[in-house]
């Protein structure tokens, strides 16, 4: 973070002026009603939201178009889109005999698609086992809901990185599964360093997101649904294929948005579990600001990451045009 | 119209919840093409009675014949009943022609058959050109017609109904009484109907079985549970009545409210004590000087068709039902007619009142 910030002046007073402009409403909207309006108890919020929310993300709107020394650039985003940018251009500078060595580096788009393949494995797998776990949670009869409920919120109240060190304890060569295997006579396997460990670790952290909002739509629903399609016909597989599946939508795409997002984004859990040999795009943003210091960059990378969500999340917007989805999304 | 063939019959049927007894040795048939209501107040017993029907509850203890078959074990969806549930239970995901083609859908109908048998159904409840409607769109009247279409598009033998109209306002609901009548006949569907309305019990039923704590009081037709009731409960429930205790003289006279009235019913024996009920209208108020008994009128109310007013005679407090009012404070006399005099056997159990609850 020795990174000089390097902001024009003109955009700090621009974010002054922002936030002058919203206090000076703030004012004016409290002396023209002639007291406190209700929603003058949202300016907190929208204070918050400023500061951390808008403001951070304009300055990586800029930091993704300029230089390090501030000058407008397209370069960042070139970046992603050839690893060897730089050395390239160099090759490009040092005369026509050095152009065979241009090559484009697809390292980032690599990671980039390597990310949203582990994201929509981890969604599958979070969807598979979260829906079944959902509704059981859900069944009155079963009288597990509970304890299952607890079960599921237990380990959230541990930190994420806590939790994900947790599993090498057990994944390690070292570690309880191997000894075990090695007690009983068997070979250890190698359980850590591969995509299994960090799809693992993501499904691990990530699960309960998959299972409350199904949950929720699920124990919103009317019972006497279930026993009116029964009434007309419907044997248990039809009552859920054409009533409790069909009306828990809204909670599989609150679900699927809220474990398919952090996923995509993931760090920390492939160098943890996966031992470094495998790079997931959060850990590519966090490396560019964090090892590299090249903010500009990573800045472009975090762009590009947040056009994907915003795309996919309105794809999913389309499918549940309510928007009812357990109130999460 | 109603066939004499039993279609389903309730034998020693008990139910209990977690200790608490619901349903005592309920004994019931219901024939082909009746429209039989279960009328009670609330936590008698009678949707549990339907429920077991439908079989969304088992009995305890009792079998359920179906066409002489015991269907205790059968899942509902391998019974031939149809339920309307209380408040409708319409599929919020599908729109009206789509929870009306449900059953048949689940039943793998050609295509072009559904189609016409849903139009057919929206036509019969009155809702012609709704079915690309969503549900959430309609007034609660037409919600309980797609309710009744989506249970009858299936052709069931019975139809349940679960207080159907309950949640609708009181113009609507006499409509529907009627409607609901008019299809029963058309169709010729048996009907069990569930309701704590006794008004609309004897507007609609060819049979009218009067419940209360998990038991049947009586079963009958409207007008003979109406005149003739079996004892003090279903004479409070159905109607508005004088309830008195009394003592059986001897055959045909009976003395309550310190007179000795001539009545018709015989075979009490002589000096018992028994309950007398008289229904407000069949009362008459006539000269001071000419009636069996005289009072005063306590209080006056306009209740529409007719007058209700309160007459103490200083032993008992009256409710007459007249369309000529008496001015309060004044004194009248009271005649009551021998046959409109009902004597029955005096409840052992508790006041009349005790069971009787409006949801």
């Amino acid at each position: 973070m020795s990174q000089n910030l390097n902001l024009p002046a003109w955009l700090v007073w621009l974010f002054l002026a922002l936030l002058a402009a919203f206090v000076v409403f703030g004012i004016i909207s409290v002396k023209r009603s002639n007291g406190i309006k209700r929603s003058f108890f949202a300016s907190p919020y929208a204070v918050w939201m400023i500061l951390f929310t808008v403001v951070p993300v304009l300055l990586i709107g800029y930091y993704s178009l300029t230089d390090a020394s501030g000058a407008f650039t397209l370069d960042n985003f070139k970046n992603f889109w050839d690893s060897n940018y730089s050395v390239n251009q160099l090759y490009a500078q040092m005369g026509p005999e050095y152009a065979v060595l241009i090559q484009r580096g697809t390292v980032n788009l690599g990671i980039l698609l390597y990310s949203l393949w582990m994201a929509f494995l981890c969604t599958v797998i979070c969807l598979a086992l979260g829906y079944p776990a959902a509704y059981f949670m859900a069944d009155r009869q079963l009288k597990l809901g509970s304890t299952l409920v607890v079960l599921f919120i237990i380990p959230m109240w541990m930190n994420f990185l806590l939790r994900t060190v947790a599993w090498m304890t057990l994944l390690e060569d070292q570690g309880l599964i191997n000894t075990l295997l090695k007690s009983l006579g068997l070979h250890g396997a190698q359980l850590m360093y591969n995509d299994g460990a960090v799809l693992l670790g993501m499904v691990y952290n990530f699960l309960p997101f998959m299972v409350f909002p199904i949950y929720t739509s699920l124990t919103k629903m009317d019972g006497k649904l279930l026993e009116a399609a029964q009434d007309l016909g419907a044997n248990h597989v039809h009552t859920f294929m054409r009533v409790t599946m069909p009306l828990s939508i809204p909670g599989i795409i609150s679900g699927i948005t809220m474990v398919f997002m952090p996923s995509v984004t993931t760090f920390f859990i492939p160098r943890i579990l996966g031992g470094g040999n495998t790079m997931m795009f959060g850990d590519l943003i966090e490396n560019r600001f964090l090892t590299e210091g090249n903010w500009n960059v990573g800045s472009a990378l975090s762009l590009i990451m947040m056009v994907l969500i915003l795309i996919s999340l309105s794809i999913l917007r389309k499918a549940d045009p309510e928007g009812e989805g357990g109130g999460i999304v | 119209m109603v066939e004499k063939e039993h279609l389903i019959d309730l034998q020693h049927i008990s139910k209990d919840f977690d200790g608490t007894t619901v349903l005592d040795d309920i004994n019931l048939y219901i024939r082909k093409k009746e429209f039989v209501t279960l009328l009670g107040p609330s936590g008698c017993g009678k949707t549990t009675t339907l429920r077991i029907i439908g079989g969304f509850e088992y009995p305890s203890a009792g079998k359920v014949l179906f066409e002489g078959k015991d269907i205790v074990g059968l899942p509902p969806y391998k019974r031939k009943v149809n339920t309307i549930f209380q408040k409708y239970a319409l599929f919020p995901h599908l729109n009206v022609h789509d929870n009306i083609a449900f059953g048949l859908k689940i039943a793998k109908m050609p295509r072009d058959d559904i189609r016409r048998r849903v139009e057919k159904m929206l036509d019969l409840v009155n809702l012609r050109g709704y079915g690309k409607r969503s549900v959430d769109q309609l007034s609660g009247g037409q919600q309980q017609r797609v309710a009744i279409a989506r249970a009858l598009v299936n052709e069931p033998q019975v139809l349940l109904l679960d207080e159907p109209l309950g949640a609708l306002d009181l113009k609507l609901r006499k409509d529907m009484q009627l409607e609901l009548k008019r299809m029963q006949q058309a169709l010729g569907i048996t009907f069990l109907y569930v309701t704590h309305d006794q008004e609309e019990a004897l507007t609609m039923s060819d049979t009218v079985v009067v419940m209360r704590d998990g038991k049947i009081l009586q079963i009958g037709d409207p007008k003979s549970v109406y005149d003739e009731p079996a004892n003090a409960f279903v004479a409070d429930f159905i109607g508005e009545s004088n309830i008195m205790r009394g003592k059986m003289l001897y055959d045909e006279l009976v003395r309550f409210s310190g007179f000795d009235f001539p009545c018709v019913d015989a075979g009490f024996g002589q000096n018992q004590p028994v309950d007398v009920v008289v229904r407000p209208e069949d009362i008459m108020i006539v000269g001071e000087d000419v009636g069996q008994i005289s009072g005063v009128v306590q209080s006056v109310l306009f209740k529409g068709v007719h007058y209700e007013m309160m007459i103490d005679t200083g032993e008992t407090v009256f409710k007459v039902h007249s369309t000529v009012m008496q001015p309060q404070g004044s004194r009248v006399g009271i005649n009551i007619v021998p046959y409109n005099i009902h004597i029955m056997k005096p409840m052992p159990v508790d006041d009349p009142e005790g069971g009787v609850e409006e949801e």
